[in-house]
């Protein structure tokens, strides 16, 4: 037996599965290149009806979203811009195989290139079509995979997910892949357990390593394969809780949380980008506890009408409900080009507040958006790794300076609340120097990985990013009880709150605001109302 | 004689004309005789409006201004159609109701 191999991913749809690996691997049957190019022709012809028959094949048994992916397949098929050029290429002598994968490949690489995420999605379809294309021209089928398997390989064809026979479970573990993705949205809208973004396997895999059972945890992002018995049992465990937990969960939905004992607490959501409140309910939670800025910076610096109308969007949608906004929280991990700069040791360096106080020309044109944002709704807004008050300080007359600007212009504006993030642990030992500001917003994962010396991007050191070591918790209770003395509102927006484990220590420390990601809305009630304070 | 139109509007649809919009867009513009393209400046670039692959190429997000043109038979029912379709959000309101 080889040592067991963990890998840590992003997690695309939530859930379990254990089960043997399939591996997805790209065509790689050889093609037998025809006598004439009007026979190569042929053959290519061939392929593409086969292929656009196989997919109005597939769309007889599906509807909604996935009818909608291979309605657009069939129509890039059936399109003569897509066709043309390499039908060109077979007529000046290539193969029809090498001719329709430099086409489709160049097609690829613009979708792979664009700045919007959605878009860059669609590469995967477009590699879908290349695929299925190339299987029929070289007459490769795909070997079936075992009921039950754990898709594994660097992307998975939505046509390929929508052939497989989930009903007795499997999953998909991706080494690339995108939670936009198109099988990421229909593994969500099917509750198949998805992981993305594992990476390369390192040296330690083996073929033994493939050739075994593996454990997909898609609650928490991660596979191990060649597990231990331990970890067999283990894995069972949390995933049975999973399933009792989400067929509870959805009862708690539609109420306001409450815990066992009655005591009330505030579930928030965080978002990251306008588009994600249009799958939200308003009515089911209790505002934006987060919303981050950072979509904005893309590759171009966004303008004040830009930043305008996005804030804007969320605040109407959200109505009398607070909506907590970021400003923008680049570097460290998140580098945003002509606005971040290179560093050493990013995560603790320009980044955050540091980086917009440093480029205040930057931060002027976002501080204007919010303040005539704020007349359409209930806009609080916080800083971003605050350390010191000067910081705030500077920070708040910044927003006065450009009020006043607005004002002597006659611009519609009002002054938000002003509050910051705490993650930089000095806010959390000291807070009593902040004393000044509207509210607090715990960045759970910030603080943590700062308190226990654990980049949270870097999987070796994993175990020690979790905000239940007693040093995070006591900290985190401190600035609870600091809020409470001082009357200063103090919620939470990292994962740990919506991890069903680590609420109980978050209400025990005495916080009654949580802000979770949208899909963990219904988890973090049914798990507020089994805490029994 | 050839007749030609043209106009402009703006997507509001959430993921701008992409896939589903795209395909939508595509097939009714192939219902009309007339030579039907689209560009996202009103001096251009121009993509065949009938080609999935070039209107998919047009990369146009939520909030452009989407100028659109025809010539030939039926050109002003072209674009008259293909706009209205657009203000419509490609016939997908019941998904956006929510945040309007």
């Amino acid at each position: 037996m080889p040592e067991p191999l963990r890998l840590t991913g992003i997690s695309a749809s939530a859930g379990y599965a254990e089960g043997p690996l399939y591996i997805l691997d790209p065509v790689a049957a050889p093609y037998a290149g025809k006598a004439s190019a009007a026979d190569e022709r042929l053959a290519l012809e061939t392929a593409i009806e086969a292929a656009t028959s196989r997919l109005a094949t597939l769309i007889e048994a599906v509807e909604g979203d996935a009818a909608d992916i291979l309605e657009f397949q069939i129509a890039m098929l059936e399109d003569d811009a897509l066709t043309g050029p390499p039908f060109a290429a077979i007529d000046s002598g290539q193969p029809a195989d090498a001719a329709w994968r430099q086409a489709l490949d160049a097609e690829i690489v613009g979708y792979e290139t664009s700045d919007q995420d959605y878009f860059r999605a669609r590469a995967a379809d477009m590699r879908d079509i290349r695929d299925q294309v190339l299987r029929a021209l070289t007459e490769d089928s795909e070997a079936g995979a075992p009921a039950g398997a754990i898709f594994y390989g660097e992307d998975i064809a939505p046509t390929r997910f929508l052939e497989t026979d989930w009903s007795s479970g499997g999953g998909i573990a991706l080494k690339a892949g995108s939670a936009a993705s198109h099988v990421a949205m229909l593994a969500r809208s099917r509750g198949v357990p998805m992981v993305v973004g594992l990476g390369a396997v390192g040296l330690g895999a083996s073929p033994a390593h493939l050739a075994g059972v593996a454990l997909l945890d898609a609650e928490h992002g991660g596979i191990v394969l060649a597990p231990s018995k331990a970890e067999i049992e283990a894995f069972r465990r949390s995933s049975s809780s999973f399933a009792a937990r989400r067929d509870r969960a959805e009862t708690f939905l539609a109420r306001p949380a409450a815990t066992k004992a009655g005591t009330a607490v505030r579930v928030l959501v965080n978002i990251a980008d306008p588009s994600d409140v249009e799958a939200i309910d308003i009515s089911t939670c209790d505002g934006i506890g987060l919303m981050r800025t950072e979509f904005l910076f893309g590759k171009t610096l966004p303008d004040e009408e830009t930043q305008y109308r996005a804030y804007r969007k969320v605040l109407e949608w959200a109505g009398e409900k607070p909506v907590t906004i970021r400003t923008v929280d680049a570097g460290g991990d998140k580098p945003v080009p002509g606005f971040t700069v290179e560093e050493g040791n990013p995560f603790l360096g320009l980044r955050g507040i540091r980086l917009s106080l440093a480029r205040p020309e930057i931060f002027r044109v976002q501080i204007r958006a919010l303040l005539r944002a704020a007349m359409h709704g209930n806009l609080k807004v916080m800083f971003p790794m605050i350390a010191v008050m000067d910081e705030y300080q500077r920070a708040a007359a910044l927003f006065a300076e450009e009020q006043s600007g607005l004002s002597a212009r006659g611009v519609a504006q009002k002054m938000p609340p002003l509050g910051i993030m705490v993650e930089v642990p000095s806010v959390a030992i000291a807070p009593e120097a902040f004393s000044g500001v509207a509210f607090f917003s715990i960045g759970s994962n910030d603080l943590t990985q700062y308190v226990m010396a654990a980049a949270r991007d870097n999987a070796s050191v994993a175990h020690l990013n979790s905000v239940r070591y007693p040093a995070v918790l006591r900290l985190i209770a401190s600035i609870a009880a600091f809020g409470q003395e001082r009357k200063i509102q103090v919620s939470l927006c990292g994962d740990a709150g919506g991890d069903p484990a680590a609420i109980p220590a978050l209400i025990e420390a005495g916080l009654r605001d949580l802000s979770v990601v949208p899909a963990q809305l219904a988890m973090a009630k049914a798990a507020i109302a089994d805490v029994s304070i | 004689m050839s007749a030609s139109a043209e106009a402009t509007v703006l997507i509001t649809h959430e993921v701008g004309l992409h896939a589903r919009p795209s395909v939508k867009f595509t097939k009714l513009a192939k219902t009309f005789a007339a030579e039907v393209e689209v560009a996202l400046a009103a001096n251009g670039p121009w993509f065949d409006a009938k080609s999935i692959v070039k209107v998919m190429a047009a990369k146009a997000p939520k909030g452009t201004v989407l100028h659109i043109r025809a010539r030939g038979a039926g050109a002003g029912e072209a674009v008259g159609a293909l706009v209205e379709l657009v203000r419509r959000d490609f016939d997908e309101g019941a998904d956006h109701a929510r945040t309007a």
